[in-house]
């Protein structure tokens, strides 16, 4: 459900593409540009009156009444929330055309985009969209596009390696032990269920098996991505259970089937116990996810949709939606409104770029390879369910 | 008395024209069920199929109609596939095994022997799962089996530890699920089997298992034979249960289904095939035993 391309924030001038992660300049070859081939949907160009009432397809937690009313009392728009599980439904929710915005995640956004289901944005009109968006949250794929913003940023986060410390003692540094068939915590290892688990596979590789010549895990040709499902099905051997859904993981932990495994700082948060179970970001780096909001093409409410992305993107309300959520929160300046909220932005790692420039946020995979190279075809998420689906076999 | 005459007459024109015309009373009998049969039912259970020979883009995940069997190829030369769908008949099996052996004893205990205040309060318990949601029956499961569980608590003493999350669980958690489809319809028709068959048969000098084997058993199978309808197609499409007690290695086909029904539907349409292949060629094989007729 979320994204990333790695930390742009050198190469937001080139805009139009995406480059491979700073990693790698030299997969570019010269223009290393990417350029999608996206239907052209108009931009608001000015804002108008507000029309009564806003849809919104939003993660738990984001569209709460706690900001919701006061946007409601300060604009006369109404928002009808429909919270969506999954990066797959909020694309099939948006295609109806029957929402106006969406909080998107890095594997749903480029499918949005190139589908043609969401509109460009017009900055202008979103006067809290400025500098206090924190750097690594700017220059990402969803406002790079071809030289135009599709996204506002709301906020970020981590997969982390949590760890019970009753158990695992020490702190580790490496994913190795989630990893390899010698792990001494095998049986005890819990992972992410779903296809973009993969690229957590394609991450540990990147750092152990330079060989393969991954430069981003997203973009993986067929060589690459059979060594990652070798990888996951080595894996599968100590593999505990499979989570795709927070509770199950939160009990996992809590009733000592899994003693370590892949995580978010949040679902820490919710065991209640940090001091027990403990989070570290390895020193292979991780994957994670951000969110922004995305208008539709068919918008019958853009007004009000624009309303409310500049609301949301104020430090107090951006704030309040990562407090809420549990993650790192797109607007910097809210780290500074209170110790409260300083607090959060310390463990979430808000205004922490060197954390993040380790974190290669959830991209959809392509067959075109988004990290610049030209010669083979990558897998794409097709492909990626479908490996998904033998490793488990 | 003529003016009454008419009034009665007039009075009842639907009547009167229904009973002149047969079709008119066939429609009004079958319209609705019908439009809810093939409109809502077969249209949509046919549209899903025919998704299973279209492409997908692969880059927006858009359905295109078009004809391919490459999707049926994939399902059926995948090794893991082919190894998940066999998982799943399997645990379908044993999930209709196991409601059947539970349900036999269970249900002679209550039509013939137990008190009918007992006779009661077992109907009650074994309704009474059906009272609560389905998510939190599995999520009770959940917790009775993790590591530090119920189970293991209870078995620590005598040095047992419980299947943990697996497919045993799974097979635990599917039965405990569907064992009311499978108890109600085989209590009923016992208690409908008349007490002087026992009497007559132990008569005869049968023992009580005899009794069981040739009196009960042949009687019961229409029953059994309903319920196993119940618990071999409820659990052969479950993907809940294999998500939350499964551990490592219990996909079933809905799991793959599943994770393939927003992004690849094509894919997902002809694993469904699958299922529905179980489910017919189970139905043929019952009938072949008669008991379909008998139901």
């Amino acid at each position: 459900m979320r994204q990333k391309l790695m930390a742009l924030s050198a190469v937001t001038a080139v805009s139009a593409l995406m480059l491979a992660g700073c990693a790698a300049p030299a997969a570019n070859e010269g223009s290393g540009e990417l350029v999608f081939d996206v239907p052209d949907v108009p931009m608001l160009e000015a804002l108008g009156e507000p029309e009564g009432s806003v849809d919104i397809i939003a993660w738990s937690g984001f569209v709460e009444p706690a900001w919701a009313d006061t946007f409601t009392e300060e604009t006369g728009c109404v928002v009808n929330r429909k919270v969506a599980g999954t990066s797959d439904e909020m694309v099939q929710l948006m295609r109806t055309g029957d929402y106006d915005l969406v909080s998107a995640s890095g594997d749903a956004s480029l499918r949005l985009i190139v589908g043609g289901d969401v509109a460009p944005i017009n900055r202008d009109l979103l006067p809290n969209f400025g500098d206090d968006i924190v750097p690594g949250m700017q220059g990402q794929l969803y406002d790079t596009i071809n030289g135009k913003v599709y996204g506002v940023p709301i906020g970020r986060g981590a997969n982390i390696l949590q760890y019970n410390t009753e158990v695992v003692t020490e702190t580790p540094e490496s994913w190795d032990i989630v990893w390899e068939a010698d792990s001494p915590y095998a049986g005890q290892i819990t992972a992410y269920d779903a296809p973009i688990y993969i690229a957590d596979a394609a991450v540990y590789l990147m750092y152990h098996q330079p060989e393969l010549g991954i430069q981003n895990p997203y973009a993986l040709d067929e060589t690459q991505l059979a060594a990652a499902v070798d990888l996951l099905k080595q894996q599968n051997a100590i593999v505990a259970e499979y989570w795709a859904d927070p509770v199950a993981q939160i009990t996992s932990f809590l009733g000592g089937t899994t003693v370590a495994g892949t995580s978010w700082e949040v679902l820490r948060k919710f065991t209640e116990d940090t001091e027990k179970f403990g989070g570290t970001l390895p020193v292979e780096g991780s994957t994670g996810w951000s969110d922004a909001w995305m208008i539709s093409s068919e918008s019958d409410a853009p007004n009000c949709a624009y309303l409310w992305m500049d609301y949301t993107s104020s430090a107090e309300v951006n704030g309040a939606i990562a407090m809420n959520f549990g993650m790192a929160p797109a607007n910097g300046a809210f780290c500074e409104l209170s110790d409260e909220a300083a607090a959060h932005c310390e463990q979430f790692n808000a205004l922490n770029e060197e954390y993040f420039e380790n974190v290669w946020y959830w991209t959809t995979p392509i067959e075109q390879c988004i990290d610049g190279r030209t010669e083979v075809q990558c897998t794409s998420f097709q492909d990626w369910t479908n490996a998904w689906a033998t490793i488990k076999g | 008395m003529t003016t009454t005459t008419t009034t009665a007459r007039t009075s009842k024109p639907l009547s009167t024209l229904l009973y002149r015309h047969r079709w008119m009373r066939l429609v009004g009998l079958l319209s609705l069920p019908l439009t809810w049969l093939i409109g809502l039912y077969i249209v949509s259970l046919a549209l899903l199929l025919v998704t299973a020979f279209w492409y997908i883009d692969a880059f927006t995940s858009k359905v295109i109609p078009g004809f391919t069997l490459d999707n049926f190829v994939l399902v059926f030369s995948e090794p893991a596939y082919i190894t998940t769908s066999l998982r799943t008949l399997g645990v379908a099996l044993a999930v209709t095994l196991l409601s059947a052996v539970f349900a036999v004893p269970l249900g002679i205990f209550m039509a013939k022997l137990a008190s009918p205040w007992l006779r009661a309060v077992l109907a009650v318990a074994i309704t009474l799962p059906l009272w609560a949601g389905y998510l939190v029956k599995i999520l009770a499961m959940r917790i009775t089996f993790t590591e530090e569980g119920f189970f293991n608590w209870l078995m620590a003493p005598f040095g047992i530890t419980g299947p943990g999350f697996s497919i045993v669980t799974v097979v635990l958690t599917l039965t405990y699920l569907w064992f009311p489809y499978m108890a109600l319809p085989v209590y009923t028709a016992i208690r409908q089997i008349p007490v002087n068959l026992f009497d007559a048969s132990s008569d005869l000098g049968a023992h009580g298992f005899t009794t069981i084997r040739t009196v009960v058993l042949p009687l019961l199978w229409p029953a059994l034979i309903a319920g196993s309808v119940f618990t071999f197609s409820l659990s052969l499409g479950d993907y809940i249960v294999a998500r939350f007690v499964g551990g490592a290695n219990a996909q079933m086909i809905g799991s793959i289904i599943a994770s393939n029904i927003n992004l690849n539907p094509p894919v997902a349409a002809a694993f469904s095939v699958i299922p529905i292949a179980f489910v017919v060629i189970y139905l043929l094989v019952t009938r072949r035993t008669g008991a379909l007729e008998r139901m």
